[in-house]
């Protein structure tokens, strides 16, 4: 009750706040007209930013321990979250002037005009394919290895029940938490990145199908994906997944290739859409006329005429459908029905070590584990977005 | 008569990516109260923005970079948001192009009617629709009573035009901005838009805008014209000494494009087999019938023009002849051979015969393939050409049609201009080396200028090469330069068909009459003229309905 | 008035009999699955260590020696009547301990069917009207640095997976700050405001996930209706700000809005099974997935055709309510 008191004082004072400074700004400028026709939503907007900014800056100086010497574990993962921010910004920055001032004409004219977000997503993108690619060169152990010391904390420091030979720990049975998330990288990511092919492959190439030809091909393939696509996808997969356990038995790789070809089966019906709509934006055009006036065959209207043109969205659509199958594998993963064990990932290892969150209060580092797995899924999915957005917008922006 | 409005050296800026670029370089105007100044221009000569600008509104991305605008002793360009709102729709009111997307589609017609007259406190709601009724009926608007309670898709294109123009006057302003109010309309039904905008513009002596890049339409309207190009001022005189006595090279340029004339060719000797046969087509989609019992004869090396307004059956008679739409009955003989109802079954030998150009350069060009390749690819399919040959040729054919090969074969689409691109069209078509091409709306979706320089080549290729021409125009400008023979349409039917001449010199059949009636002249007392030859209720839909 | 009910009315029920007809091609797609189970379905089913007994009385239950169409019409006339079948988890135990009562599919999904309306209504309360808000403000103020900021955040919650967004706020609610329970015991006569308790953290995390999404796909819907030609006629009448966002843009804007609220209540039915694991949250997705991992298959059955018939109900009604709220159906010529 009290901190509701608080909040409601706190935002009474924001707009009163804002009123004031707009009425100086106002005097002291001659009545600009940017401050003459400010609503006075914007000017409580800007004291109410002025006011969490403030917070923000208070709450980061706060010590990291009590008096007594217990970790003040909320200051420091905001110092982290902070810090990484901040890092995460300034590697973005450095990248984009790099991009700016190195390479062909053609790539630093991108960079020019590209938004800090786009250029974030670019390098992280970049450095999970290198960690993906050489997860064997770089991950100091394997990822299957089991050690003698079962347990070990994070950190590396043996005094709190590290060992700097696993700075991430050990799990219970062992294996060292850096390699498997670095494997992790391989198998999740790679599987997911195979799957999205797969699903591009098929739906791709029915969808240009369907649009070129129509009639009742298109009529079957449509209302067939509408079906499909009329069982929610999780859904779906977790049904087949059932059933493939069954096919597979006790070969465990092979419910892994089954999960492939379910996954890629089902996101194929949101390609196949859009393929097919891209497509027939095209199909309508003059020039599909002309070259079909001209007496020209199937296999030169989908290759020659319309795949060129549907390129641009296409890619688009394989980045977001690539984090949709990565987060459908990273979730059955965690639901303990995808990837399966000996190969490491990311789904699997949140799961396995989500109990440590309750450990925050007083090893705030232990915590982090199940975190760091999950954060590596989202730091992808959130990277390839910000560069999808970017390239959508871009796209659009060229109409006006 | 005092000044209303003035305008001083306007400078207009938009911006693209992230910076800003000058659309508008300093444009001056003045208008006095009852006064109307016709803003003319081609696409991107800023026309637009400027009328709006005298509103003091900007679209979103565009400024006002310096310059001012004073309109009856209030400064626009620093006015408060306030005292804009104030003076928007009571005392300046503003007439879309597209008065269908403009009207609101959830609301009545009188509902948005009223609105101005109740926000800004001129009249009550009741009064307001009283009102609107009553200039409903000065628009001459059918059921003025019950038009308004309709919503905006329930209404037709030109019945809206003028129902706008009456939710512009709802205030009485003392400016209309009227922009392209016409250019989305058929001639018969822009005639009495026209008439309607000047009778009211007239009865309640309102200043206005008229934005527009038709010269004909302007010569109608305005008293004074100020010409642009590419945002800069070109010259400004009144209508007459405009018309009779151009100035700068480019207004001259302007009128001289409807000078240009084909010359005039011997009639095909009789019992001549003609290129391209429509013998008695109906066709249509689903169950309706667009084209009914269609017959015309296409000869060799001559321009048969199709006219008619949308929805007539051109396009339709064009799918017929391509074989893309196979008709339900009659036939196309191709150099007195029966071709093909469906184009796929077609030899390609057929195929190379029936060639087309399109009115949408952008969209008849591969915007991922250069022009080399575009050109080259039908050399290449119907020729057999490759290598070394084929790159000689498609050079040949971008000479012919007066482009610098070096320069061109290279590019992309994109990077070529809207008269480039139809050119690199022709070329396309040319390439197949056909007898005959159709020719849908060719010039159309072009400046004046560009699309006297498309008519030039079609014409000086047909001297060359023999080819025969069905052109699709609505434009008659176009068919009286081009054509021999006149083929005119309405609802699928062939209302009337013979030589240019005998076409263009009366008696005609009564459609024939009306269209060409419709289309205006370059000169400003043609609509007083018309309207006085066949009176108000004889013109536009009016007179279509009575046929 | 010119109101033509018939002619909407006419659309409304061919989209309605189109839903009935996809449910049951969903139906059957569900059976013909299941139905694709390698070698002798019970043994499979029950692993190697499954007594006689109970293969047999699977068999029997599931009518296994009839031919595939016999068996699909038994059991959707089943469903319709509400007999979802019988676990085989139950049959198992029943059977290697003998005697016992049976508790059907029905009585198991009912209460936790109970839950997860729960959870998705309290979800639904607070992630709409937050998304609606937030979303015209975004469109209205777009290109300012509250967009860009939203955007950002937008963006990075839509592409989070839903275990992560759980677990950040497990650490900050439930471990850091000890304010909501971490995990959510519900069980039978609680108290409303307990329940309300026990259900918050799942519920704030579903609405993380839909929030994001719904701001994102409102604020486009408005900034598209915002372009229109008449929003700018009627600024260009003198028409106040304010006006006209009430007037000429939300009547126009009801279509588009309540289509995204659907298509995103529809997303919560995947989001849920996630987050209803991570919280033990005693919800159908959690029975679903429990099921799925001991191939329970009456049960994943039975809840696979719940999930899908919600889905397509809801895509229907976003269907049907943009048909109602746009003029120029409801206003034929």
């Amino acid at each position: 009750m009290t901190a509701l008191l608080y909040v409601s004082g706190a935002l009474l004072a924001c707009l009163a706040l804002g009123w004031l400074g707009r009425r100086i700004a106002q005097t002291t400028t001659g009545n600009a007209p940017r401050y003459r026709d400010m609503p006075l939503a914007v000017a409580f907007g800007y004291a109410f930013s002025a006011l969490l900014l403030g917070l923000g800056v208070w709450f980061y100086f706060q010590p990291t321990a009590t008096e007594a010497g217990i970790p003040r574990a909320s200051v420091m993962f905001f110092r982290w979250a902070v810090q990484g921010f901040v890092i995460f910004a300034l590697a973005a920055f450095v990248f984009r002037l790099a991009g700016r001032h190195v390479g062909p004409a053609g790539s630093r004219k991108m960079f020019r005009n590209m938004p800090l977000t786009a250029a974030f997503g670019i390098l992280m993108i970049l450095i999970y394919a290198v960690v993906a690619i050489f997860a064997g060169q770089i991950a100091p152990h394997g990822q299957a290895e089991v050690f003698n010391a079962v347990n070990v904390l994070p950190g590396g420091n043996p005094a709190t029940g590290g060992n700097p030979e696993f700075p991430l720990g050990t799990d219970q049975i062992g294996r060292d938490l850096l390699s498997r998330l670095i494997y992790g990288a391989q198998n999740t990511v790679g599987i997911a990145f195979i799957t999205t092919l797969l699903a591009f492959f098929i739906g791709g190439s029915l969808g240009f199908l369907a649009a070129t030809l129509q009639g009742w091909l298109d009529q079957l393939l449509s209302r067939g994906v509408d079906v499909l696509m009329a069982i929610p996808s999780l859904i779906f997969a977790l049904l087949l997944m059932t059933i493939a356990s069954a096919w597979a038995g006790s070969e465990k790789w092979l419910l892994t290739v089954y999960m492939v070809i379910i996954i890629a089966v089902i996101d194929s019906t949101r390609v196949f859409r859009l393929a097919r709509a891209v497509g027939l934006n095209i199909v309508v055009m003059d020039y599909i006329e002309a070259a079909k006036l001209r007496g020209e065959g199937l296999r030169y209207l989908i290759f020659d005429e319309i795949l060129p043109n549907a390129l641009a969205p296409l890619l688009a659509e394989f980045g977001l459908r690539f984090c949709f199958v990565f987060l459908t594998i990273a979730s059955l993963s965690f639901l303990g029905v995808g990837i399966q064990p000996p190969l490491a990932d990311w789904g699997t290892m949140v799961r396995d070590l989500a109990q440590f969150i309750n450990f925050a209060a007083f090893s705030p580092l232990t915590a982090t584990l199940p975190l760091l797995a999950a954060g590596a899924i989202a730091l992808l999915t959130v990277a390839v977005n910000f560069v999808v957005d970017w390239m959508l917008h871009k796209s659009s922006g060229l109409k006006e | 008569m005092s000044r209303l409005l003035t305008i001083n050296d306007l400078v207009l800026e938009g911006r693209s990516d992230e910076s800003w670029s000058r659309i508008v370089n300093g444009v001056s105007l003045t208008l006095d109260k009852g006064e109307v100044l016709g803003l003319i221009g081609e696409s991107g000569a800023g026309k637009s923005t400027v009328g709006l600008a005298a509103m003091g509104f900007t679209r979103d991305g565009v400024r006002i970079a310096g310059g001012s605008v004073e309109f009856d002793g209030i400064d626009l360009v620093n006015a408060s948001a306030n005292t804009k709102r104030n003076l928007l729709g009571k005392r300046i009111a503003y007439v879309a192009q597209s008065a269908a997307a403009s009207f609101n589609p959830a609301h009545r017609l009188i509902d948005q009617h009223t609105e101005g007259p109740v926000v800004h406190g001129v009249m009550g709601r009741g009064e307001s629709a009283e009102d609107g009724i009553e200039l409903y009926r000065r628009l001459r608007l059918p059921n003025p009573e019950e038009i308004g309670f309709r919503y905006p898709h329930q209404v037709s294109g030109g019945q809206l035009q003028r129902a706008m123009t009456a939710m512009a006057m709802s205030c009485r302003p003392d400016l209309i901005i009227f922009d392209e109010p016409t250019t989305a309309l058929d001639v018969t039904t822009q005639i009495e838009v026209l008439a309607a905008i000047r009778k009211i513009v007239e009865d309640f002596d309102t200043a206005a805008i008229y934005i527009t890049h038709d010269l004909a339409v302007v010569a109608q309207m305005a008293d004074r014209i100020k010409v642009l190009l590419k945002g800069d001022e070109v010259e400004e005189a009144t209508t007459r000494e405009m018309l009779d006595h151009p100035q700068e090279d480019y207004t001259k340029s302007l009128w001289a494009v409807r000078e240009f004339q084909h010359a005039e060719k011997p009639l095909a000797p009789k019992g001549a087999v003609p290129v391209i046969s429509v013998r008695n087509v109906t066709a249509g989609y689903g169950k309706i019938d667009v084209l009914q019992d269609v017959s015309f004869d296409i000869h060799e090396a001559r321009t048969v023009a199709v006219v008619g307004e949308s929805g007539s059956g051109k396009s339709t008679t064009a799918r017929c002849i391509t074989g893309l739409l196979p008709p339900r009955q009659g036939q196309i003989l191709l150099d007195g051979e029966a071709l093909p109802p469906d184009y796929r079954k077609r030899s390609k030998m057929q195929l190379r015969q029936v060639q087309m150009i399109y009115q949408m350069a952008d969209t008849a060009l591969n915007p991922r393939k250069t022009i080399a390749q575009i050109i080259g690819r039908p050399v290449q399919f119907y020729l057999g050409l490759r290598g070394k040959e084929k790159r000689r040729r498609v050079n040949e054919l971008l000479e012919h049609i007066e482009l610098d090969p070096a320069q061109f074969a290279g590019r992309l689409p994109g990077e070529l201009s809207g008269g480039q691109k139809q050119r690199v069209g022709i070329a396309r078509a040319l390439a197949a080396e056909p007898k005959f091409i159709i020719c849908d709306e060719v010039t159309s979706a072009l400046d004046q200028l560009v699309a006297e320089g498309i008519l030039r080549l079609l014409a000086r290729l047909q001297d060359e090469l023999q080819l025969s021409y069905m052109f699709i125009t609505h434009d008659l400008a176009t068919v009286r330069s081009i054509a021999d023979e006149v083929v005119v349409m309405k609802d699928g039917v062939v209302v009337e068909q013979g030589p240019k001449t005998e076409m263009f010199t009366p008696p005609h059949h009564a459609y024939t009459d009306l269209l060409l009636s419709s289309v205006p002249e370059m000169d400003p007392d043609w609509l007083d003229k018309l309207l006085a030859e066949r009176g108000v209720d004889n013109i536009g839909d009016a007179a279509v309905d009575k046929m | 008035m010119t109101c033509h009910v018939p002619g909407v009315l006419k659309i409304v029920l061919q989209r309605l009999a189109l839903g009935l007809v996809t449910l049951f091609v969903v139906s059957i797609v569900i059976f013909v699955a299941v139905n694709a189970l390698p070698g002798d379905f019970a043994q499979v089913i029950l692993g190697q260590g499954a007594t006689p007994e109970a293969v047999a009385a699977i068999r029997r239950d599931l009518a296994l020696d009839e031919p595939l169409v016999t068996r699909y019409v038994g059991w959707l006339g089943a469903i319709l009547t509400g007999d979802l079948g019988t676990s085989f988890a139950q049959l198992n135990f029943q059977s290697s301990l003998g005697g016992g009562e049976m508790k059907t599919v029905a009585s198991q999904i009912a209460p936790r069917f109970a839950n997860t309306i729960f959870l998705a209504g309290v979800t639904a309360a607070i992630a709409v009207p937050v998304a609606v808000a937030l979303g015209v403000l975004a469109a209205l103020y777009r290109g300012s640095v509250f967009d860009r900021f939203t955007n950002i955040f937008t963006l990075s919650s839509v592409s989070s997976p839903e275990f992560f967004l759980a677990y950040m706020l497990i650490l900050f609610l439930a471990v850091l700050n000890p304010m909501l329970p971490s995990l959510s015991n519900i069980y039978d006569g609680m108290a409303f405001s307990e329940r309300l308790r026990a259900t918050m953290l799942p519920a704030l995390t579903l609405t993380l996930i839909v929030l994001a999404q719904m701001m994102r796909m409102t604020r486009a819907a408005i900034i598209n209706l915002l372009a229109s030609p008449y929003i700018e006629m009627a600024r260009l009448k003198g028409i106040s700000p304010m006006r006209v966002i009430v007037r000429h843009a939300l009547p126009n804007a009801l279509a588009p809005i309540i289509n995204v609220i659907a298509l995103n209540l529809a997303y919560l039915i995947t989001g849920v099974v996630v987050v209803e694991v991570v919280f033990v949250y005693p919800g159908i997705g959690q029975l679903f997935v429990d099921a799925v991992k001991i191939r329970d298959i009456p049960v994943v059955q039975a809840c696979c055709l719940i999930f899908a018939a919600a889905y397509i109900l809801l895509n229907l009604t976003a269907d049907i309510l943009s048909i109602l709220s746009n003029p120029r159906l409801r206003h034929p010529k």
